[in-house]
């Protein structure tokens, strides 16, 4: 099923005339409405007359967290106060939160965008859906709350916390669909587990998961262990909130939104914008945004863009792959990039270790060094872990796996299963204790 | 001919052996040998105990990393040299020990071992007339 077939399944050429359109438009309306991108274009010597087709968007300036940061609260707001009817608020870990306010019309379009992602989900107006992002400041909850229900499905705004509670509702209401992390589906069905309840005694078959990098590893094990089949959803609170892509039933990279979100991918160090296939930064520009509209956001996530209309799906709307890492988390270790992402494709590529990982970056005099931290399943702890050679063979072959992925060696230490901390949000994975002078 | 052993994947962290021996508590369990093999990070705890079998449920219930594997246990006369006697009767064969604590019980030496060949150590202890000791006579004597 596809929600709108106008907007999704639109020609290559007349998306790229709207898309040409409507960044002339915003370019105008933030030209006359943001400060700060009036300064901006005017040093750069550019008025919003020489932005006409999508290509011209190479000649605006790129965006980025500090710009919203050194802007706090409200200085990149275009719309006036009066106008605005929701605000969220970033996690805001490190300096300012960011603020973005929304106008009527932005929920709408947020409302739309998800419903459109729910139903390439194959959820439809039948089925009872749980909200199990936080709900709050974080755009998580109620973004997917408010698209669950412009579907007319019923939603359940279950939140995080209180996951017996949660199971004991997915069984007794027969919830079919589930928005979460990706973590949280894991820790879900730990739970379940726990209480001693089988995948065969519910009835979720969708899951839409994100706000968090995860891996096909973690999707296999998501759906083996729900009974569900487990789609990617993407979004950031800084462009709108989850809804800005999402995977369709090819489960084949994200359909990005792009009527209202357009995307580029570029290289974090020259800025220079790359094509189709490459791996690099991806920028969004708000094409139709009231309150915060934002022009070549950086969002520091790394991926790659590739075609949308050969997809079988139906849709024409180019696509995304996963987040392969974030510019601003590449650990820079011994002279070496490295991604926690590409340790965990190496864990969960070993049966022997639960989906549970922790990297930890310091520095010995004056080396780097890396532990990785990892859960060995219950089910691996047979007759032959009475003895350490085994075990002392299953790190070795952990770190030979590693070293031949990262191109630097680690350190590996087996944990007991459940000893590395679960987190209902956002999980982090890695603790850097360098301290650099 | 071989007894059950608990082993217990433990980390070197302040409060975990506890938490293991006061589950054995709570279940009235007795301990009646153990050892820990350690590295820097983490140890090996190995158990004989009361009820080898009720004991692993209880543990691997309570979520902790848990193995049941059969080791030998030969009785010796506590007297020197005994155990290199015994002991030699295996190296003639060329078996491994992998692992081996003793104790003493009743005034009898008792070794708890493993070999990389159990079949062949089984028949060699046989040969040498050396002494097994049935579970049910280490667990009766708690």
């Amino acid at each position: 099923m596809i929600w709108n077939p106008n907007k999704e399944c639109m020609s290559r050429d007349e998306m790229s005339a709207l898309q040409g359109k409507r960044l002339h438009k915003i370019v105008e309306y933030v030209y006359h409405n943001v400060p700060f991108y009036r300064n901006k274009l005017q040093e750069m010597d550019i008025t919003p007359d020489d932005i006409n087709t999508i290509d011209d968007i190479v000649k605006l300036p790129f965006t980025t967290k500090q710009d919203l940061r050194d802007n706090y609260p409200y200085g990149l707001q275009a719309a006036p106060q009066s106008e605005i009817i929701r605000v969220h608020a970033s996690s805001g870990t490190t300096g300012n939160p960011t603020i973005v306010g929304y106008t009527r019309k932005d929920i709408g379009v947020w409302s739309e965008c998800m419903t459109r992602c729910l139903t390439a989900y194959g959820i439809t107006r039948d089925d009872t859906f749980s909200v199990a992002y936080g709900y709050g400041l974080f755009t998580g909850g109620l973004g997917a709350h408010y698209g669950v229900e412009n579907l007319g499905a019923a939603v359940v705004p279950t939140s995080t916390g209180n996951t017996e509670k949660h199971v004991r509702l997915i069984r007794d209401l027969g919830i079919t669909g589930i928005a979460c992390t990706p973590s949280y589906a894991l820790y879900l069905a730990e739970t379940m587990d726990k209480m001693g309840i089988t995948k065969d005694e519910i009835k979720l078959r969708a899951g839409a998961f994100g706000a968090e990098p995860w891996t096909e590893n973690m999707r296999k094990e998501i759906e083996s262990r729900l009974g569900l089949k487990g789609y990617n959803l993407y979004g950031l609170s800084e462009i709108m909130g989850p809804c800005v892509s999402y995977e369709c039933s090819e489960q084949h990279g994200s359909h990005i939104c792009e009527d209202h979100f357009y995307p580029e991918i570029i290289n974090p160090q020259t800025l220079e914008r790359l094509p189709n296939g490459e791996t690099g930064e991806l920028v969004f520009t708000t094409l139709t945004k009231e309150g915060m509209p934002l022009l070549r956001y950086r969002t520091k996530d790394l991926c790659s863009l590739m075609e949308g209309d050969d997809c079988p799906c139906g849709r024409t709307a180019v696509r995304m792959t996963r987040i392969v890492g974030r510019s601003d988390d590449m650990l820079i270790i011994r002279g070496i990039n490295v991604f926690p992402s590409q340790v965990e494709s190496v864990v969960l590529s070993m049966e022997e270790f639960a989906p549970r990982y922790l990297l930890i970056v310091d520095r010995v005099n004056n080396l780097d060094t890396l532990q990785v931290q990892v859960e060995v399943r219950p089910e691996y702890f047979t007759e032959s872990f009475d003895s350490l050679a085994p075990i002392a063979a299953l790190e070795k072959k952990l770190s030979d796996k590693l070293k031949s992925v990262l191109s630097i060696s680690a350190k590996v230490q087996l944990k007991a299963p459940n000893t590395i901390e679960r987190s209902q949000g956002k999980s982090k994975f890695v603790i850097d204790k360098r301290v650099l002078n | 001919m071989t007894i059950s052993q608990l082993s217990i994947f433990i980390e070197n962290k302040s409060g975990t052996l506890l938490q293991v021996l006061n589950l054995l508590k709570d279940a009235q369990i007795s301990l009646i040998a153990s050892n820990i093999a350690d590295t820097v990070e983490y140890g090996i705890c190995r158990i004989i105990c009361s009820e080898p079998a009720r004991a692993y449920s209880v543990l691997k219930e309570a979520g902790v990393a848990v193995a049941l594997s059969d080791v030998f246990a030969i009785e010796l006369d506590n007297e020197p040299g005994r155990a290199a006697e015994a002991i030699g009767v295996l190296s003639k064969e060329g078996i491994n020990i992998t692992y081996l604590y003793s104790f003493l019980l009743n005034g009898k030496g008792i070794l708890i071992f493993r070999t990389d060949d159990a079949e062949k150590a089984r028949e060699t202890i046989i040969l040498a007339g050396l002494q097994f000791i049935a579970e049910k006579d280490l667990t009766h004597l708690v």
